[in-house]
């Protein structure tokens, strides 16, 4: 891909339909194609969503909110994943998540106040044996030690 | 020290359970500190996952393991001599085909996982790839399904459907247009076993969703990956785009009259769309409802066209099954549980990973023989098996053998074939509430029964243990249970009840109060 002056989030949108064009069922690959470039689906998007796909926005809409992968807002800096499945709360999961928690001041699912750290929890990430699992910006780390999660979580300077 | 000054190879898994605990890092520093030209192969794991990052060296006499391995471990492992294989190491493991947690193994479909270079399409020819296909496309469609019902081959899935019958309807099913579908949505919490194919040995599922696509005549595949599995993506990616090149998918496969193109679909992080209609639905780009059946996929799945659905070790098994022979496979196993099953061990378990051995193995030797107990070295209390939809379990039951229909008998299920330990700190009452709340979170909000029964399963879990009108309530809970049972469209509300009965039966006392006068 080739970068061009800033474009509108109009043409930035229409311009990843086009590349998904041909593939069938084409609204989840483009979602995620929106979110890897914009960090998360702007609401405005709904509408150009709709229009390209010759879909109502009521279902653009629908799928957004169905998947937890797709958030309407910006994440912060750093999104740190924490799971909460059966096997890593048999390694001391439910610890890592009330850490997290009062480190942050924030619950699952928000943003610190100064847009540093996203905090997310998630049910398994395949990492059961060498639980418990933390993803931070897409890396999986196993058997975190809460010392580990708090060098995580320092944000860094 | 003979081989001093050649090429050493040395083995690093790209696993991301490996990498989770620093294999990447081991690796850059084997190639820093080797001193000496090194070839560090970046392979599948072993499976032996309390080991990694486990770090091989190739030798005239096989390959030599060493692990748990920490970068800092890796200056004293070069300096020991291990690029000339010495073993005088304390991490020092002997020969990897030695250890006798794997060699009491009957690897099938994991027999190249962690052997070969994922990636490497050579490797995988040289370790028996393809012969499977070859000899699939050497037999008519109506032949190769014939080989797969005999081989007795049952969906790895969780329900355990006989997968040449449901091949055999799509075969027969008239239409220009089909699909094969593989599920690797992988949400239950303690499987990992189709991340780890496909990260160790992408192109055996490839092959099998080739043969898969010959058998039934279908011209497309997916394969729909939970995005919570970045590194499987990318390997499956990669390895998809050199099956292209090297001929193996797209137009005339290996020259024969077959076309075949296959494409990888990412998931939008929900447990529902691992249900094969809900998956289906989350393919066309919709919510992933879950859809009546009937229609049943085979007929009409993806864009209503005759779809085969299958797992991805269901998938996996079969280019195995064609190479060896329909017979090989089903002469493993019990009564109608045939062939391995690929069983992961996770949790709080001293030896997690990958054992794949036949059916019939019991419930006990997986968790002590292999597993060793738990981690933390306190008693096992109880262990979940099936997934979140599956029952927990008491060490009482450990007699189980691992059997679809045994495991039925006793109110429980083998799932995906993961199993989960507990020390004796678990609150069962708690692991309870949780799958209520699971379900809670995860339904997808089609039925009554599942979507708002699960909300009421966690309030009334939270006054049983709070002591509120307990029996009262304990009644309310086993009526609950009964109504999603019996009236979820799907196996999400309707096996919920599973693992909070299974709680409630073996483990009544974690459901009284700690001040209860009534006693339990
Ligand atoms: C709630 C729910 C979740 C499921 N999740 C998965 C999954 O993650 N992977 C899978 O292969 N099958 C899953 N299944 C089973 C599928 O519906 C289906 O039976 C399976 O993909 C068929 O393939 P098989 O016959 O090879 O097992 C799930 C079923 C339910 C009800
Ligand atoms: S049982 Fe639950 S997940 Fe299944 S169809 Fe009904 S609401 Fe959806
Ligand atoms: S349960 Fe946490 S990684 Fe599987
Ligand atoms: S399945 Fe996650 S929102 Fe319904």
């Amino acid at each position: 891909m080739t970068s061009s002056p800033p474009q509108s989030l109009e043409d930035r949108v229409r311009s990843i339909v086009a590349e998904h064009r041909d593939d069938r069922g084409a609204l989840l690959p483009i979602l995620h194609a929106v979110m890897e470039e914009m960090g998360h689906v702007d609401p405005a998007a709904i509408p150009i969503l709709a229009d390209e796909l010759n879909l109502s926005r009521a279902d653009v809409y629908g799928v957004i909110t169905f998947y937890h992968d797709f958030r309407q807002t910006p994440p912060g800096r750093k999104t740190i994943r924490i799971c909460r499945a059966e096997a890593c709360q048999a390694v001391g999961a439910a610890q890592l998540a009330d850490n997290a928690r009062a480190r942050l001041g924030v619950g699952f699912g928000e943003t610190t106040a100064d847009g540093a750290v996203t905090l997310e929890q998630v049910f398994c990430l395949g990492n059961c044996a060498t639980g418990p699992s933390v993803q931070v910006d897409g890396r999986l780390y196993g058997r975190v030690s809460p010392e580990q999660l708090d060098g995580m979580l320092e944000v860094g300077a | 020290m003979t081989a001093s000054g050649q090429v050493a190879t040395v083995y690093v898994p790209r696993d991301s359970a490996a990498r989770s605990v620093g294999a990447d890092e081991v690796a850059d520093a084997v190639a820093a500190q080797a001193g000496r030209p090194v070839r560090v192969v970046r392979n599948g794991s072993r499976g032996m996952l309390w080991l990694e990052p486990l770090v091989e060296v190739e030798t005239p006499a096989g390959r030599i393991a060493y692990g748990p391995v920490a970068p800092e471990d890796v200056e004293g492992l070069v300096a020991a001599g291990i690029l000339d294989g010495a073993t005088g190491h304390p991490l020092c493991l002997g020969p990897t085909e030695d250890i006798d947690w794997l060699r009491d193994q009957t690897r099938v479909t994991f027999a190249r996982v962690g052997v070969v270079d994922p990636v490497s399409a050579e490797d995988y020819v040289a370790h028996g790839g393809l012969s499977g296909l070859r000899r699939a496309l050497s037999l008519s469609p109506a032949q190769v399904v014939a080989e797969v019902t005999e081989s007795g081959l049952r969906g790895r899935g969780g329900a355990g459907f006989p997968a040449g019958i449901k091949w055999k309807t799509v075969l027969e099913a008239g239409s220009e247009l089909k699909f094969v579908c593989c599920n690797a949505d992988e949400g239950d919490s303690g499987t990992f076993a189709d991340r780890m194919l496909m990260e160790g040995d992408p192109f055996t599922l490839i092959e099998g969703m080739t043969i898969a696509a010959w058998a039934v005549g279908a011209s497309e595949g997916y394969i729909y990956v939970r995005s919570e599995y970045p590194d499987a993506i990318d390997t499956l990616r990669a390895a998809i785009g050199t099956a292209y090149d090297q001929g193996w998918l797209g137009k005339r496969v290996l020259d024969s009259e077959l076309s075949f193109d296959l494409f990888v679909r990412v998931g939008g992080g929900a447990y529902i769309c691992g249900e094969e209609t809900s998956m289906l639905e989350s393919l066309e780009g919709k919510r992933g409802m879950v859809r009546a059946k009937p229609p049943i996929p085979a007929l009409e799945g993806l864009f209503g066209k005759p779809t085969v659905v299958n797992n991805v070790l269901t998938l996996g098994s079969v280019p195995m099954i064609l190479a060896d022979g329909p017979a090989a496979y089903a002469d493993l196993g019990v009564g109608r549980s045939r062939g391995t099953q690929v069983f992961q061990l996770g949790g709080n378990i001293a030896r997690g990973g990958i054992v794949e051995t036949a059916f019939g193995i019991t419930l006990g030797d997986l968790v002590g023989r292999y597993g060793g107990g738990t981690r933390s070295g306190r008693p096992v209390r109880a262990v979940q098996v099936g997934g979140p939809l599956g029952a927990y379990l008491p060490t009482s039951r450990f007699d189980l053998p691992m059997d679809y229909e045994a495991f039925a008998a006793a109110d429980a299920m083998v799932g995906h074939g993961g199993v989960v330990v507990f020390d004796d700190t678990v609150d069962m009452a708690g692991q309870a509430r949780f799958a209520m709340e699971f379900c809670a979170a995860e339904s997808c909000g089609k039925c009554t029964p599942c979507r708002v029964g699960a909300v009421r399963g966690v309030e009334v879990i939270d006054r049983i243990v709070a002591g509120v009108d307990r029996e009262k309530n304990l009644k309310v809970l086993g009526d609950l249970c009964d109504l999603m049972t019996e009236g979820s469209l799907c196996a999400m509300g309707g096996l919920t009840p599973m693992p909070v009965k299974s709680a409630l039966a073996h483990f009544p006392d974690d459901f009284a109060t700690t001040t209860t006068e009534e006693g339990r």
